[in-house]
């Protein structure tokens, strides 16, 4: 039991790492754009690479919050 | 598309993970016995090997729509980490990776370790050191070469990539008898994650089904794109990292930092 959860952890750490939030917007982004594309037949392309961009400045902005270097 | 943005990926990828591994080799060989220690970086390679073997040529059996949303999405969740990182570096919130002073870290903790012989290697210490080492800096870069190479069809293209950063590494590792202390690292991870989001984010938006305008040419743009706004991010975190210790030293961005992270 404590090797799965040792490997479970390394596993969380190595893809998804120090936020989570990150991985979760790219899930979510993706998801839309299939729903789109599928659904309201929208080509949606655009979408991933706002959210990605986006994401990973909404992250750094957490990361660095009130912090000084 | 050409292999050529593959196979440089992957090289750039895996040179600075090669890098970070051959500054704990160095550190075992020179300190405590060469043989147990290229018996581990052997081994470790093996496994690295082996783990290729397996799960490439089963990736890329998959159904190619539904390969490159899987793997567009852990591409892009992989490089967006590089590139977080490599950003916080670069703007002075986290410590540069110092080679020199991983391998001083590395040889104190070598010295001090008793010997033991186990499992028919002279050196245990060393051989696990060296295995650890190499296996845990490799996983990173054969989780690239498995996704980047199935998303292209190509794992051929992108295991000779980082071949041929293996080699040049280790080649460069044995002339110098050093750690590579003066490659610019933070430079080749931010490179790496720049390609690792912008071909994660195209395949992924290919396998939820969106087209892209022009195509595989879209890169041309998306690349650049990612680039010019991660160099933004950058600037602006530079900027208030310079508001914000003026007149007060900067502690955080001295930190020593473990040498196995990415």
């Amino acid at each position: 039991m404590k090797r799965i959860r040792a490997i479970a952890g390394f596993a969380y750490d190595f893809v998804i790492g120090d936020d989570w939030r990150v991985a979760a917007v790219v899930v979510a982004a993706l998801a839309l754009t299939a729903l789109a594309v599928h659904v309201a037949d929208l080509n949606a392309w655009w979408l991933p690479p706002v959210a990605v961009l986006a994401a990973l400045g909404w992250s750094l902005r957490r990361a660095v919050g009130g912090r000084k270097p | 598309m050409t292999a050529l943005p593959l196979v440089l990926t992957v090289f750039v990828a895996c040179a600075v993970e090669a890098v970070e591994a051959l500054t704990i080799v160095l550190a075992a060989g020179l300190t405590r016995q060469w043989r147990s220690t290229i018996l581990g970086l052997v081994a470790a390679l093996v496994v690295l090997a082996a783990v290729i073997a397996v799960l490439g040529p089963t990736i890329t059996r998959l159904p190619l729509g539904a390969l490159r949303l899987v793997v567009g999405a852990l591409l892009a969740v992989f490089g967006l980490q590089w590139l977080r990182k490599a950003i916080l570096r670069g703007a002075g919130f986290k410590a540069l990776h110092d080679e020199a002073g991983a391998y001083l870290r590395e040889v104190a903790a070598a010295e001090a370790a008793p010997t033991l012989a186990k499992r028919g290697v002279s050196d245990w210490y060393a051989f696990t050191l060296s295995f650890k080492g190499v296996l845990l800096e490799g996983l990173e870069v054969v989780f690239i070469v498995i996704t980047f190479g199935a998303s292209q069809r190509d794992v051929g293209a992108a295991v000779l990539g980082a071949a041929i950063a293996v080699t040049v590494v280790t080649a460069t590792g044995i002339a110098v008898r050093a750690p590579l202390a003066r490659v610019p690292e933070n430079a080749m991870k931010f490179a790496v994650g720049i390609m690792l989001t912008s071909f994660g984010t195209f395949w992924g938006a290919e396998g939820a089904g969106a087209s892209w305008p022009g195509n595989d040419a879209a890169l041309l743009v998306g690349v650049p794109v990612v680039a010019l706004v991660s160099l933004g991010y950058t600037v602006a975190l530079r900027r208030r990292a310079r508001r914000g210790s003026r007149g007060r030293p900067a502690a955080g961005a001295h930190q020593p930092e473990e040498v196995t992270s990415p």
